[in-house]
């Protein structure tokens, strides 16, 4: 099985008409997603390179049964996006979208959370999901991805991901899926939904969790971790990072001795999870779990 | 960006919270006309983004205009913790009848905003936190509904602070900082001390702001950003539209994805080298950005070799190499790059570079590979970086030894 998403999964593109969007979706179908529909209120009617356009999120639904939405939108539509396609019910939103304000991404989670409860949100700022041979929403490479394994990938990075993704294909293990969560300060899924999620999911039989420095998500995960069952190895990027200085990610600080790489590592390896010194190195652990098992 | 004190309490003063009359003066005898205009006694306060400015001597008293002229001459010029003073701020001296606390920011973890209230101001509230834990009253605000009138009534009796002179006008103000922070999109809106003054006035003695940069379209934050870049290698950066933070080391860096760039930065850390820079050229690796980051990494004296580490996934291998060999004949680089490259079509990549291999040009298969081979080259060039032949050493930077499996 899978997370998240599946080979059933039918997709609308916020954005399909912009050029990230287009560029984007169109890569999905190809991968083998069905990408239903796109919006644009514009230019509603029309289509691009065969899937149809929609004025809103409720018609692309309504016409083609779409359950979740891909965020290609500028950062500044993002908010308004995230609500509409929220009320429009589709199960996840996934926000590929960098640079939303903190306070946008504050009230879209609160907004979700408690006026649709049956919507997931994914990022901002993330790469989105990829459950290989079956469903790729978002910007990841497919290619570098390799289904039916055992193993359950959650990110905050992207590049971080598609190395792990990449090595572990080389080295022959296949992956259920993997979530990109992004590197925002307030994610709409969290390494804990996401190592709950992999946890009920029988094929799923190794997690790889990759963070970084900011915030105290990889904490809150070691806690976590000790209710599982299934085997959690890690990767935490950011050791020599300055304190407040922001490391790419709108997320990635050090603010005074909080969010630090040490922490998180030291709180993960309390919690029994093999962290890797670095990413090659985590992906050869993930592997020697794998073939242990 | 983080704003200086006297941006923070312009920013806060034009939200309507009661803040002292000041200037912003970078001379001498700037600080004496603003002193005579403001009225003695003054005080003349160092504008650095630093704390600890008041144990530096970066804060004093002025009663006249020789005693300003004075502190002015001894606070512009200082060096505090490493941050040149450039600019004085000059405000009216208060008499003060007791010093309070007050911030806002987000929680992370709670995914909502968080706003600290304490009656003990004027000193590290994260010790007054520790030692008294009811001295500080915690509160969580919703991101849609805002702070309302009740819960910040109740807030301010939690926090003991219903002996102020006026109720009524510290809920005011901490409801007009509460729209500082949500409507001014910041991030930390910090007021230590919230002072009550003798004559019985709330003032915001202090102001520390920081503001969502990600937010800057919707506001006219030019002014503010126009102070912000005091590196020179930055702002260079920014101008071609980079990802860039600056450090103290000799490696020269050049990753695709901030994780990734990170994560070279460490692992240099790690082989005993230091990093010069955090740069995150985004996704692939065309010619143009390439030749850009390679700019900006070479123009910076302190580096003496660049590691460029890119992983190529939807942009193939063989694109990103050639990518790097144009970007290479664009630019004249002075020191000698490291390559590394993985990714979609690696192997193919990798026999691009090889037949541009040199001594000035290597590639290695692996990141640890690369790094260890930018960390020889950079110890070769005579700078302090590892020396060659000597296994590198666990720096203090270095990774503790935790969470492997036995």
């Amino acid at each position: 099985m899978t997370i998240l998403v599946d080979e059933h999964t039918k997709v609308v593109y916020q954005g399909l008409t912009g050029s990230q969007g287009r560029f984007y979706g169109l890569r999905n179908r190809a991968y083998g997603t069905q990408v239903v529909a796109g919006t644009n209120p514009r230019k509603a009617g029309t289509d691009v390179e065969g899937v149809p356009v929609f004025a809103t999120v409720g018609e692309a639904v309504q016409a083609t049964g779409a359950t979740v939405s891909c965020i290609f939108v500028p950062a500044p539509g993002v908010l308004p996006a995230v609500l509409e396609a929220a009320g429009a019910g589709v199960e996840l939103v996934v926000v590929i979208t960098e640079g939303v304000p903190t306070h946008d991404q504050a009230r879209m989670f609160a907004t979700v959370s408690r006026d649709f409860p049956a919507t997931r949100l994914l990022g901002p700022n993330c790469p989105g999901v990829i459950s290989p041979g079956r469903c790729n929403i978002g910007i990841t490479a497919g290619e570098i991805a390799r289904g039916d394994g055992p193993v359950g990938i959650v990110s905050r990075s992207g590049t971080l991901t598609y190395q792990a993704l990449h090595e572990l294909t080389q080295a022959g293990v296949g992956q259920t899926t993997c979530v990109g969560i992004g590197g925002d300060p307030v994610p709409g899924t969290t390494f804990v939904d996401c190592l709950a999620l992999f946890e009920a999911d029988p094929d799923t039989r190794v997690v790889m969790l990759i963070g970084e420095i900011g915030g105290s998500a990889e904490e809150e995960a070691a806690e976590y971790v000790g209710q599982m069952a299934t085997p959690v190895v890690g990767y935490v990027a950011g050791l020599s990072a300055p304190v407040g200085r922001r490391m790419g990610h709108a997320g990635a600080i050090v603010s005074g001795s909080r969010g630090t790489a040490r922490a998180k590592i030291e709180a993960l390896g309390r919690a029994g999870v093999a962290v890797g010194r670095d990413p090659s190195e985590a992906a050869r652990l993930v592997a020697e779990v794998v073939a242990g098992l | 960006m983080d704003l200086y004190e006297y941006q923070g309490k312009q920013f806060l003063a034009s939200l309507g919270v009661p803040t002292p009359a000041g200037e912003a003066v970078d001379d001498p005898e700037a600080v004496v006309a603003a002193a005579e205009r403001l009225g003695f006694p003054v005080v003349v306060k160092a504008q650095v983004r630093v704390g600890g400015r008041g144990k530096a001597g970066g804060i004093r008293v002025a009663t006249d205009a020789g005693e300003a002229r004075a502190a002015a001459g001894a606070i512009l010029g200082m060096d505090i913790s490493g941050h040149r003073v450039e600019r004085v701020w000059v405000e009216r001296a208060w008499d003060i009848a007791a010093e309070h606390y007050v911030s806002f920011t987000l929680d992370r973890a709670a995914r909502c905003h968080l706003g600290l209230l304490s009656a003990r101001g004027g000193v590290d509230i994260e010790a007054v936190a520790a030692e008294v834990p009811g001295a500080v009253a915690r509160l969580h605000i919703d991101p849609i509904d805002g702070l309302s009138l009740a819960q910040c009534r109740e807030w301010v009796s939690t926090a003991a602070l219903d002996d102020v002179p006026s109720v009524d006008a510290l809920v005011e103000l901490l409801g007009r900082l509460w729209i500082a922070y949500s409507e001014g999109d910041a991030e930390l809106v910090e007021v230590n001390p919230l002072v009550v003054t003798a004559g019985g006035e709330l003032v915001a003695l202090d102001a520390k702001v920081t503001l969502d940069d990600s937010a800057a379209f919707r506001h006219d934050w030019e002014d503010y950003a126009a102070t912000q870049a005091g590196d020179e290698r930055e702002r260079a950066a920014r101008a071609r539209g980079l990802q860039y933070v600056g450090l103290d080391g000799t490696v020269g860096i050049i990753a695709n994805g901030a994780g990734l760039a990170m994560s070279t930065i460490d692992v240099v850390s790690q082989v005993g080298g230091t990093a010069a820079n955090f740069l995150d050229i985004g996704g692939g690796a065309k010619a143009e950005v390439m030749a850009a980051a390679l700019e900006v990494v070479n123009a910076d004296p302190k580096v003496t070799v660049i590691f460029v580490n890119i992983f190529g996934g939807i942009t193939r291998g063989e694109e990103v190499a050639k990518g790097i060999v144009a970007a290479l004949g664009r630019v004249a680089i002075t020191s000698p790059i490291v390559v590394r490259l993985d990714g979609t079509n690696a192997a193919e990549g990798r026999t691009i570079l090889a037949a541009h291999e040199s001594e000035r040009l290597l590639s290695r298969p692996t990141m640890v590979d690369a790094a260890r081979a930018a960390v020889e080259l950079a110890a070769r060039s005579g700078w302090p970086s590892g020396a060659p032949g000597v296994a590198p050493a666990e720096g203090p930077a270095g990774r503790p030894d935790v969470g492997r499996v036995p």
